[in-house]
């Protein structure tokens, strides 16, 4: 086995971590970190592609390289958006979760009165 | 089995094991702390693949900015996982799709074409019209220059997308306090021994990244980095959302770059192209104005909107 096909497995693994934590975790937040976890090993996959174009003195492709790049940019500022979404959230209603019926019940009385003091 | 791919193995099974720890950590913040040491292996993992350039923007923005952010959000929120995760049904389903997930991507790269497809040649051709040394500049300021302007009016959009989620009674304000550092704390001392050589870094990364790894995106990091330090240790203040003057340096970079591009027109004939004659100087230009847009846009994005009184 080359160098490349282990990353490239490593990248396949992540994608299959990241994707399990985005669909069991319960915290909106969590599922925002295993999101990104998600991102790295596509964009890991995508590394490897590059690396094993590398010709013309070059360690790599640089054309994939750069779309990573662009990719890592492109996924910070929807990690950004959706952090803000999730502690906007939580101001407006002491909670991030979803399923209200789940709830400890001390978390929804505090979710009550937030909800009919704020915004109705 | 030579030395070099055993230490590959031992940094894969490294990073597999600190992700596998980020998904299954029952407490939000050990969570966040695996998922920063995961970036900064990861940039170890970038360097193995002979990506210096990403290597760079993960170590930035994977450990870096994601991780203050995740942090910052984990501090805020109260929330806890209940007693009871997801339920057995799902997490077996769940894990079935991501294994078949990932054997078929697994069975991809064990099965790629050989020779690999590259445009290292033609990148590597294209250079001396562009003026540039460092191919991955080349291609994210000349070649696709469309994707770099798009990726920055995405950044904009993002901005004005954290902004638009502050209360309405709240606009304006200054964004939450970043703690209450005292005058004798670490962190001051931190503050104003390390931002003034991390600007120096900063800068440095982006004018050596015409030419060798580099580049506006990890120094703009860097500042901005240096930016949310200072502003952790109290010594300046936040600005808030409407500020002119922070307004203008976060549209600086993406209105000098379409202006620029729309200057193609009449310089050269197309849109986004640079005259041979003056490229390099385009794109220093370009790199130096997105600097300082990138490093605003991070620490916006970082910092987030102005929070209700309570």
């Amino acid at each position: 086995m080359t160098a490349e096909q282990l990353y490239g497995l490593c990248g396949a693994g992540l994608v299959g971590l990241g994707l399990f934590g985005l669909i069991t975790a319960e915290l909106p937040l969590r599922r925002i970190v295993a999101f990104n976890l998600l991102g790295g090993g596509a964009f890991v996959v995508f590394g490897v592609i590059a690396r094993r174009g590398a010709a013309a003195g070059l360690g790599g492709d640089p054309v994939p390289q750069a779309l990573i790049i662009t990719g890592v940019v492109v996924g910070f500022a929807a990690t950004a958006l959706a952090v803000t979404l999730v502690r906007r959230l939580h101001e407006e209603t002491g909670t991030t979760k979803f399923d209200q019926d789940e709830l400890p019940p001390e978390t929804v009385k505090l979710s009550d009165a937030t909800l009919s003091g704020g915004n109705p | 089995m030579s030395a070099a791919l055993i230490l590959d193995a031992c940094l894969v099974l490294l990073v597999l094991a600190v992700a596998v720890w980020t998904i299954a950590a029952r407490e939000t913040f050990p969570a966040i702390a695996g998922f920063v040491s995961y970036g900064l292996l990861l940039a170890i993992v970038w360097v193995r693949l002979s990506s210096v350039d990403v290597a760079l923007t993960e170590a930035a923005i994977g450990g870096g900015a994601t991780g203050v952010l995740l942090l910052g959000a984990a501090a805020r929120l109260t929330d806890r996982a209940g007693r009871r995760p997801a339920g057995i049904g799902l997490r077996i389903m769940a894990g079935a799709l991501c294994l078949a997930i990932t054997a078929a991507l697994a069975f991809v790269i064990l099965t790629l074409p050989d020779p690999a497809p590259t445009l290292a040649p033609q990148a590597v051709a294209g250079l001396p019209a562009t003026g540039v040394g460092n191919p991955i500049t080349a291609v994210l300021v000349a070649y696709r220059g469309i994707d770099t302007l798009l990726e920055k009016i995405v950044l904009l959009l993002a901005v004005i997308g954290v902004w638009c989620l502050t209360p309405d009674d709240s606009w304006g304000a200054l964004p939450a306090p970043w703690g209450t550092a005292r005058q004798d704390d670490a962190i001051v001392l931190l503050a104003r021994l390390l931002a003034p050589v991390g600007v120096v870094v900063g800068v440095y990364i982006v004018w050596v990244g015409a030419d060798d790894p580099g580049g506006a995106f990890q120094g703009g990091t860097i500042l901005a980095a240096m930016w949310l330090l200072v502003m952790m240790a109290g010594l300046i203040a936040p600005l808030p959302a409407t500020s002119r003057r922070l307004r203008r340096v976060l549209v600086a970079g993406p209105a000098l770059f379409l202006a620029v591009a729309f200057a193609g027109f009449a310089m050269s004939g197309d849109f986004l192209s640079y005259p041979p004659a003056y490229a390099k100087w385009l794109i220093k230009l370009i790199e130096a104005a997105l600097t300082l847009s990138i490093a605003a846009m991070v620490g916006v994005l970082v910092i987030g909107p102005a929070v209700r009184k309570r």
